[in-house]
Parts: structure tokens; sequence; C-alpha cells
């Protein structure tokens, strides 16, 4: 029952936090609103029992990727121009509508084949397993280790006075 | 109400949908990257309920996660790298208005 309502409550955080981030014309007050919308994920991913990745998604978005954005929101003058559409936005919402109708009948007309089980007692254990097992993802995560190295040096080479 | 599968796959497409509508009608090229950043977002929240409901037993959905969380990351930081260069030289981040590739 708990978790029902927290899942409830979660959802509605998260959409309503998230149609300000588009709505709002301040966009610093957008910013903060996209903090709220992260830590609604989180929340709903502690309902999945997924509560290792609800942690990496506080720490990873709200830490760091967050505090990037409001940043740059900073470092240029875009708060007191604010959030403006574009010509496009009368089609786009009708586009997005439409997405959302299709996505929606899907969905419910798809007979997902779910298994009831609980879910399992240390999933933190089990993902460490998965990645760096036997048959694991070693070879991804060196990967991916690279691509973040290339990342800071691509930002920092952006970013250099000439 | 039993809290199941479909209720998260409509609140990931619903965000998904918030997200779509702000990276195609915004101007301004950081809020599209926030509204990009809302996409990935509503992606996780799926892979995860896939993984939660569909093979309990096994992680993939959240092996997945960690990776997109990863590449989101990195796309952030070089994306608001680039929009601090155009800024510098153009003292404008307009995404309608960086056409210079348009034809």
């Amino acid at each position: 029952m708990g978790l029902e309502i927290a899942f409830w409550i979660l959802a509605a955080v998260t959409i309503i936090s998230a149609m300000a981030v588009v709505w709002l014309r301040n966009i610093f007050r957008a910013a903060l609103s996209l903090i709220l919308c992260f830590l609604g994920v989180a929340g709903i991913f502690v309902t999945l029992s997924a509560d290792f990745l609800a942690a990496i998604q506080i720490l990873i978005y709200v830490g760091a990727v967050a505090i990037l954005i409001i940043l740059a929101i900073m470092l240029t003058r875009e708060v007191e121009k604010g959030s403006l559409s574009n010509k496009l936005k009368i089609p786009v919402l009708i586009t997005t509508v439409l997405f959302l109708g299709v996505a929606i009948y899907a969905v419910f007309n798809t007979s997902w084949s779910v298994v009831t089980l609980p879910p399992q007692e240390s999933i933190t254990n089990a993902i460490a397993n998965e990645l760096f097992g036997r048959d694991g993802f070693v070879l991804v995560v060196e990967i991916s280790a690279i691509m973040l190295l290339a990342a800071i040096i691509g930002a920092v080479t952006l970013m250099r006075e000439e | 109400m039993e809290v199941g599968l479909d209720h998260y796959l409509i609140l990931s497409t619903i965000i998904f949908s918030i997200g779509l509508y702000g990276a195609l009608s915004k101007r301004s090229a950081v809020v599209i990257l926030m509204s990009i950043e809302i996409m990935l977002a509503a992606v996780t929240i799926t892979m995860v309920a896939f993984s939660r409901y569909i093979v309990p037993t096994e992680l993939t959905g959240h092996i997945f996660t960690i990776f997109i969380i990863v590449v989101a990351a990195a796309e952030a930081a070089v994306g608001l790298a680039i929009i601090m260069a155009i800024y510098r030289r153009r003292e404008n981040i307009d995404a309608s208005k960086i056409d210079l590739l348009k034809w």
C-alpha cells in the first residue's frame, strides 16, 4: 500500500516538475525544477527497488549535471532573455500529443509477459557480479572510461581561449 | 490499486513526451539540453521497469541504465562546452539563429 502511495506522489512530482522545465519563462527556475525532476526519478528508482541506481542518479544528475547546467546559465546571459519558443510551437505540440497517444495505445495493447517474482535482496552485489564477473561487461566499462576521458579533453579544448 | 509495469511505462512515456516537446520547440540551447536530459531520464525509467517486471532475476536494465547515465554525463559536459564556445563567439545561443549549415 505504501508503495502505491509513494509511486503516485513521485509520479505527480516528476511530471509537474518536468512540465515546469518546459513552461517556466525564467531559465534559472527551470533549471531548479530540473533538479526536482531528477530527484523524482531517483525516488521512482527506489520504488522499483533499484537503490544503487537511485544513489547514482542523485550523485551524477543532481550533483554534477544540474550544477553544470546552472553554471552554463550563469555564464551566458540567458536569464535576461528568458526561455522563448520558436515558430514551430503549435505543430510540435500536435506531434508530441500524437506520439503520446500512439505510445500509450501501444503500451495498453501489448501483452507483456510479466513475471511476478519479488525483487532481489542485494541489488548492488548482483550489479557488481553482472558488470565485472565472468561474461560480464568489463570491456564496456573500460570503453566508457576512455569515453569520459575523451569528453573531458574535448570540453577543455572547446572552452580554452585561443 | 496495484502499481504494475503499465503504470511505469505510461509515466515514462509522458515524461519523454514533455522532454520531446521542449527539445523541439525551444530557442535557447541550454533549455534544449535540459529537455534532452529529461528524455534520457524517461528512458532509464523504462529500462529499470522492464528489468524489474520482465526479468527480475537478471539485471540487464540496470546495466543499460548505468551506461546511459555515463553517456549522458559526457554528453552534458561536451554539449555545454560547445554552447559556451558559441556564446563566446556570437554573444547569443539562440538555436534558430545558429544556421550556418542550413540551406
